[in-house]
């Protein structure tokens, strides 16, 4: 194991990983906004702020799939000693991270009638991050937002299938933003 | 001008000090250690660790006296506290077939392999109080028999052999953790028995009490009852080998009940199960009926609506720290919600009296 | 209390929780069930409002804590005291200076800013468990939309008490889909559930947690012949004067006297200081 591997973690877990998920439960519950994280350096092309979401979020009880083209050797070994997070193919994910065409989003868990929350997260690198595109419209936002999503068509269909459908966490550099499946798009 | 109700912390303080005097009772009176807990009052400390799901004696015998030996207290203390312990991983399951056993008796076969043993019973003790005991408590010298070699088979292999009972082969999945995952219904037999075991005993003994008076009756004789230690064994990935890290008391029972058969096959008994820490028979006898009458889907009978057979009625309520909890909150101010309905209920009155006025002119 | 880890919870307890705090608010309105831990306070005494605020304290909040309005009600200085010893945050009786505020039975009188969280105790989460005991059953109707038993429990209201006979823990319906139980607040604050603080809900014994984000849709069910009516006592408070608050009732002689004071104590305190 080598010390990249190590490297990169929480150094006090409770305090960052409690304000972590104040970025991304802000960011869940008020759509649109952007937030700033810090703590995590896992290895590239990973960013900041998706190995924030994955430390603050993952661990063994939550399987992830990770998306082809930001696999690697050495970032299944970052996740499986910092977080333990078994990988998993899509349909059995609760988490995935991945670049938006790396994630095949049919195959992942909606959640049902009964239990629509036993869907999954993905997590989302992007190239941008800014609250400037899509319309967004919905619980968590007083009149409307706008939010630089990769594209509208697959959200809308996500938000048709309410209560059921995936949440999604944006990340680009140290900065995250999210789209529960409640948001109306355009 | 009326000044609100202040002091809350103070009285908080004040309170804990005196509990703490009470609990501590008349100076002139020696305290008692929590070694004298553990070993003179060893059914309060066993039924402390089934119900707080915690197998630590001394630990059970520290909540006992500082919830001045009320027990579902004691157990409160207990898992509050286990659940801030760090787990290190699961053991193999226990083998109770190898099990030392201190007792062991059957109520279906005269005797069999391994022998009826009494061991240390009330049963047959006349209920008259011992008032030597009273100023004497030391016991005298007991005879010693030399201990059984070899495990003790269990009585239901000799059914299980003949195809007299429903078997129940075992099985390779791990069951789910009800302390770790929220319950889910219907619930696993596995679920089901991790509740009981740790349920409430005066619950259980009602429940299981309720079926033998006809509340979903399934005639359950005990094909065996045993007390004794079994070793605990844990894999130890870096060894590649299981290794034994204790040893702990359990009660065991298992009951055989009822038949079923149909045209295709032929009678067969079916069985109840009861698994409980330490020395604590009564909640194992009854826990072996509840599950019993909990599988009357699974065995095929008919619901007849008794509340035994209620898997979501007796997993909900079983719980005496849940239960108590609850129970207990209603002392807790409700000005609030009380207030609305004073106002609800003033209205209300208000405007069936106009009503009745009205239809009176 | 160097023993026990930030805010008394493990952190994969923590996580577990925060899990189901963010399907909450992608769902609103909906119960997650989780995996509720025995706390170190009864079940039924806020146990799941303790647990959400300890999975959502971080070092630098200022907690508050009220039980029926009031910050000196023996629960509330317990609960707070516990967050004091094990999370080493600061606290406040002042709403303003609050970034999280727990609460049992009350909505605080003040509009909360965007940049509050109010954590609500919640003894019993399923809105429709008075008319239906079996979660069972329960959770299909919430799958199915179907919330005719209660449509018909407040039309049976109307017929024999000419009015709706809930008082507190009034119904709404979040969005257009999940009928929610507000806990027990009184009818009078579900008006203040629209509002740009993050709501969370905790149910510890029942292993529920449901959240409403800010400005989510809150509707409390009624009949468009009989609208829903927030109601208090038709009195103004002794203390502040204030016509508009929330009412506690105090009887103060043997003869039955009367008295109505603020039960929000630190919104009647501000008016006193504001006055003076």
């Amino acid at each position: 194991m080598d010390a990249q591997t190590l490297d990169g973690g929480f150094g006090s877990p409770p305090q960052e990983s409690a304000q972590a998920f104040r970025a991304i439960m802000n960011a869940t519950a008020q759509p649109g906004t952007i937030w700033q994280v810090a703590g995590a350096m896992p290895p590239a092309p990973v960013s900041v702020a998706a190995g924030v979401a994955l430390l603050t979020l993952c661990d063994p009880e939550t399987p992830l799939f990770l998306g082809a083209s930001i696999d690697s050797p050495g970032l299944r070994d970052w996740i499986t000693f910092h977080c333990g997070a078994p990988l998993v193919s899509a349909d059995q994910a609760r988490f995935a991270l991945g670049i938006w065409d790396d994630l095949p989003l049919d195959d992942f868990a909606l959640g049902t009638a009964e239990y629509p929350d036993r869907s999954a997260t993905l997590i989302v690198e992007l190239h941008a991050l800014t609250d400037q595109g899509a319309v967004l419209r919905g619980p968590g936002i007083k009149d409307q937002a706008q939010l630089s999503l990769p594209e509208t068509a697959a959200f809308q269909r996500n938000n048709a299938l309410f209560p059921l459908g995936l949440d999604f966490i944006f990340t680009c550099g140290d900065r995250l933003a999210a789209l529960p499946r409640s948001t109306r798009i355009g | 001008m009326y000044v609100a109700v202040k002091g809350g912390e103070r009285a908080i303080d004040n309170a804990h000090a005196w509990l703490a005097e009470e609990r501590r009772g008349n100076l002139a009176v020696p305290e008692f250690t929590t070694d004298q807990i553990r070993e003179q009052l060893a059914l309060a400390v066993n039924r402390v660790m089934a119900e707080g799901s915690l197998y630590d004696p001394d630990l059970a015998a520290l909540a006992i006296k500082q919830a001045r030996g009320d027990l579902i207290e004691a157990i409160f203390l207990i898992r509050a506290y286990r659940t801030t312990l760090p787990r290190f991983g699961g053991s193999l399951p226990v083998d109770t077939a190898n099990m030392a056993c201190d007792r062991r008796v059957s109520a279906t076969f005269k005797d069999a392999p391994g022998g009826q043993v009494l061991g240390p019973t009330f049963d047959y003790t006349h209920r008259l109080l011992d008032f030597k005991l009273a100023a004497d408590g030391e016991a005298g010298q007991v005879a010693e028999a030399a201990p059984l070699q070899g495990p003790t088979p269990h009585i239901m292999g000799f059914l299980d052999r003949e195809n007299l009972i429903q078997p129940e082969p075992a099985g390779e999945e791990t069951p789910a953790d009800l302390t770790r995952a929220p319950l889910e219904l219907p619930a696993s037999r596995a679920l089901r028995l991790q509740a009981l075991t740790r349920a409430d005993e005066g619950f259980t003994l009602g429940m299981a009490y309720s079926t033998q008076r006809g509340y979903a009756r399934n005639h359950a004789f005990v094909a065996e009852l045993r007390i004794g230690t079994v070793a605990v064994e844990m894999e130890i990935p870096e060894l590649g080998f299981a290794i034994e890290i204790g040893e702990i008391t359990l009660t065991e029972c298992e009951t055989v009940n009822q038949f079923q058969g149909s045209k295709t096959q032929p009678p067969q008994f079916t069985r109840g199960y009861g698994l409980v820490f330490g020395m604590t028979e009564r909640k194992a006898i009854s826990m072996a009926l509840v599950d019993r009458a909990l599988r009357w889907k699974e065995l095929g009978e008919d619901d007849i609506g008794a509340p035994a057979q209620d898997e979501e009625f007796v997993l909900y309520h079983c719980d005496n720290i849940q239960a108590t909890g609850f129970l207990e909150h209603i002392k807790l101010p409700h000005y609030v919600d009380f207030q609305s309905e004073l106002e609800l209920i003033r209205k209300l009155r208000r405007d069936a009296q106009v009503a009745m006025q009205e239809a009176a002119e | 209390m160097t023993e026990y880890n930030f805010a008394y919870l493990d952190e994969q307890t923590k996580r577990m929780i925060r899990r189901a705090i963010l399907k909450g608010l992608a769902i609103p309105g909906y119960q997650v069930p989780f995996a509720s831990r025995e706390m170190p306070m009864p079940y039924g005494w806020g146990t799941g409002g303790v647990q959400v605020s300890a999975a959502v304290l971080t070092p630098d909040d200022t907690l508050k804590v009220i039980d029926q309005g009031a910050d000196d009600t023996t629960n509330a200085v317990s609960i707070r005291r516990f967050f004091q010893r094990t999370a080493g945050v600061a606290v406040t009786e002042k709403t303003t200076e609050a970034s999280v505020i727990q609460t049992r039975h009350r909505i605080p009188e003040q509009a909360l800013r965007a940049d509050q969280i109010i954590v609500y105790q919640v003894p019993i989460p399923e809105p429709l468990r008075f008319l239906e005991p079996s979660e069972v059953e329960t959770r299909k109707m919430h799958a199915l939309e179907d919330y005719g038993l209660m449509h018909v429990k407040l039309y049976e209201d109307i017929s024999q008490h000419g009015a709706i006979a809930t008082a507190y823990a009034y119904p709404v319906k979040i969005e257009g889909r999940y009928v929610m139980d507000p806990s027990p607040i009184p009818k009078f604050d579900n008006p203040k559930l629209e509002m740009a603080a993050i709501q969370l809900f905790g149910a510890g014994r029942e292993q529920r947690i449901y959240a409403l984000p800010p400005y989510t849709k809150v509707v409390s069910l009624d009949f468009d012949d009989y609208p829903f009516q927030p109601s208090k006592a038709d009195h103004c408070c002794a203390i502040c004067g204030s016509t508009t608050s929330y009412l506690d009732e105090l009887i103060t002689d043997d003869a039955g006297g009367r008295m109505f004071i603020c039960s929000d104590t630190d919104y009647c305190a501000t008016r006193v200081e504001d006055a003076g």
